[in-house]
């Protein structure tokens, strides 16, 4: 039985915001199922009282002084902006 | 043919010292080479050649002064596309990012700058460093150059290909599951991965930030040593670097390797290693042994585990990393969007490559709600095993070694169909990356003309001993001399 079916396949590509086709819902379709057939190999282990490991060395919170810096001038931070205006940059309108 | 690049950097500094060699003459080399041979190995998606050629005219007046005393003053640098520099286009090997003039540099792009090193171009590789191959680059394929039929490795294939073409001096690449390493294997040149939190990641462009690291892509275990040097310590620009000193790795290239405790994880041997890759282990151990180490047999026993492990972690991170490319602030947007959530989705789309979509599917899976715990959370704990089995190892042992790559470089084309295929390469070095450790690939023999490389991985922060070992094996082996016929 598949892991995961097409209509599930397109609502992660709608979290991930990626426009799929029918053609690649189908393929990745299949891909994430012998992937995710794969992954459950992990299954095999007991994990019941291990701790998750997100970081390998010892170190959390990493403070430093709240000190105000100088930014980047607006000039040089428009210049990759695919379209900008008055100093803005610019996207669809998303109120009507 | 003999190249300026035979030489290793202590040697080329001395030549600059002496006044037999400047540094235009460093940088025309580059260019010369890459003339001869790029057409054949497709390394570069930029270069920097009339800002590279006026540096060195300026820096040819310190030579002689204090100004050129920096072991790396005018040394000609590759640069992996990943690594954001001032004003030179990065592209991360993506359409998505195809005209991005990044504004500011890298923390070791301002490391190389500080040293003096030349920037001769940016260095192809997987987009957005997801491959084992460059096949997945969005621009073009970057070739063996031991055979142009073979991929030269990946992610960092282009790093390691223009070294081992002598285009460039050295390069920098960048390791989340074996990047530095395989390719280095392929192309038959050192490749370190440091330890995690040993470079800065600052203007890396991120994959799966707990696993990625920047490393040196050298002709010699030496030359990576002062490579390492340049680009190490603390950044406050990332959190995730480590506070720790940074001590001076040319010192331990000792070539003494006496009482020294090796580790061979019988994982690292068995199913799925090539015949002559297996022997070329055995006789590296041979080689050490005859010096004074010994080597027992170890297990690490959750290896079968890293691959399921690495994948659902990785494509995780990256899933959440890869979300800033939306087409609002940089880079590609699509032309004609009905509205702002159009504008992300068909941007996206065109944007990015297949395998880079594939693993933002796996990863936005595995973190959605009501899989979260079964798949991503498992894996994390799957890691913590993956990393306490080298814990254990390190208890009695100084380094664990095996090969590299569990093959020599495959055909282009050969492993494209079946991306678990594909993923398989990497199996022996994705567990160094969960469990933050360093490790080396250095050439330690050929299997149809076409180079391997043997592995030595060392404890948290003891890129020492990792040089100390691959250094007194390349000291006895003559493996590392050898150049591709191109």
């Amino acid at each position: 039985m598949s892991r995961i079916s097409t209509d599930q396949v397109k609502h992660v590509a709608h979290l991930a915001r990626l426009a799929i086709t029918e053609e690649e819902a189908v393929t990745f379709t299949e891909q994430l199922d012998k992937m995710i057939s794969f992954a459950e190999l992990l299954n095999e282990l007991d994990t019941e009282n291990v701790e998750p490991t997100s970081h390998v060395l010892d170190m959390k919170n990493v403070m430093r002084e709240d000190k105000a810096e100088k930014g980047l001038p607006q000039e040089e931070v428009l210049k990759n902006a695919p379209e900008h205006q008055d100093g803005y940059i610019k996207v669809p309108s998303i109120i009507e | 043919m003999v190249s300026l690049f035979d030489h290793k950097v202590s040697e080329l500094h001395q030549l600059l010292h002496k006044k037999e060699i400047t540094v235009s003459d460093l940088v025309s080399e580059s260019y010369k080479r890459i003339g001869e041979v790029e057409d054949k190995v497709q390394a570069f998606l930029t270069l920097d050649e009339e800002r590279a050629r006026e540096a060195a005219k300026k820096m040819d007046e310190k030579i002689g002064t204090d100004e050129a005393k920096g072991l790396l003053f005018g040394m000609p640098i590759g640069v992996k596309d990943n690594i954001v520099t001032k004003g030179l286009r990065t592209t991360s090997a993506s359409k998505i990012l195809e005209n991005f003039d990044p504004i500011y540099d890298a923390t070791v792009a301002s490391k190389l700058h500080n040293a003096e090193t030349i920037t001769i171009g940016k260095l192809n590789m997987d987009e957005f460093a997801m491959g084992s191959s460059n096949e997945n680059s969005g621009f073009k394929a970057t070739r063996n150059p031991w055979n142009l039929d073979r991929v030269p490795g990946g992610s960092s294939g282009g790093s390691a290909a223009s070294v081992a073409a002598g285009e460039v001096l050295f390069s920098l690449g960048s390791d989340t599951g074996g990047s530095i390493r395989q390719p280095a294997s392929y192309c038959g040149v050192v490749g370190l991965k440091p330890t995690y939190g040993r470079v800065s990641r600052f203007g890396l462009i991120a994959f799966a930030s707990s696993l990625d690291q920047i490393g040196p892509i050298t002709r010699t275990v030496e030359d990576n040593a002062y490579l390492l040097q340049a680009i190490s310590g603390v950044d406050p620009m990332d959190s995730t670097s480590a506070n720790v000193d940074v001590p001076s790795y040319a010192e331990a290239l000792t070539g003494d390797v006496k009482g020294l405790k090796i580790a061979v994880p019988k994982e690292y041997l068995g199913e799925g290693v090539n015949e002559e890759v297996r022997q070329s282990v055995l006789d590296a151990l041979k080689v050490l042994e005859k010096m004074g180490a010994t080597w027992e047999e170890v297990s690490l026993p959750h290896s079968k585990y890293a691959l399921a492990t690495y994948y659902l972690l990785s494509s995780s991170e990256a899933s959440a990393n890869l979300a800033r490319f939306d087409g609002v602030r940089y880079g590609y947007r699509t032309p004609n969007p009905e509205n702002l959530i159009d504008l992300y989705k068909k941007t996206r789309a065109e944007g990015f490559g297949d395998e880079v979509k594939r693993r933002i599917m796996l990863g936005t899976f595995a973190l959605s709600s009501g899989y979260y715990d079964a798949y991503y959370k498992k894996a994390q704990k799957a890691r913590t095993l993956i990393k306490q089995d080298f814990e254990n190892v390190f208890e009695k042992y100084d380094v664990i070694i095996g090969p590299t790559a569990p093959t020599p470089a495959f055909k282009i084309g050969e492993n494209m169909s079946d991306p678990l295929t594909m993923y398989a390469n990497d199996i022996l070095t994705i567990p160094v990356n969960l469990a933050g450790v360093p490790g080396i690939s250095v050439p330690c023999g050929f299997s149809n003309g076409l180079p391997l490389g043997l592995q030595i991985i060392g404890k948290h922060f003891d890129e020492n001993t990792v040089y100390r070992v691959a250094h007194a094996f390349e000291q006895a082996t003559d493996y590392h001399k050898q150049k591709p016929g191109l």
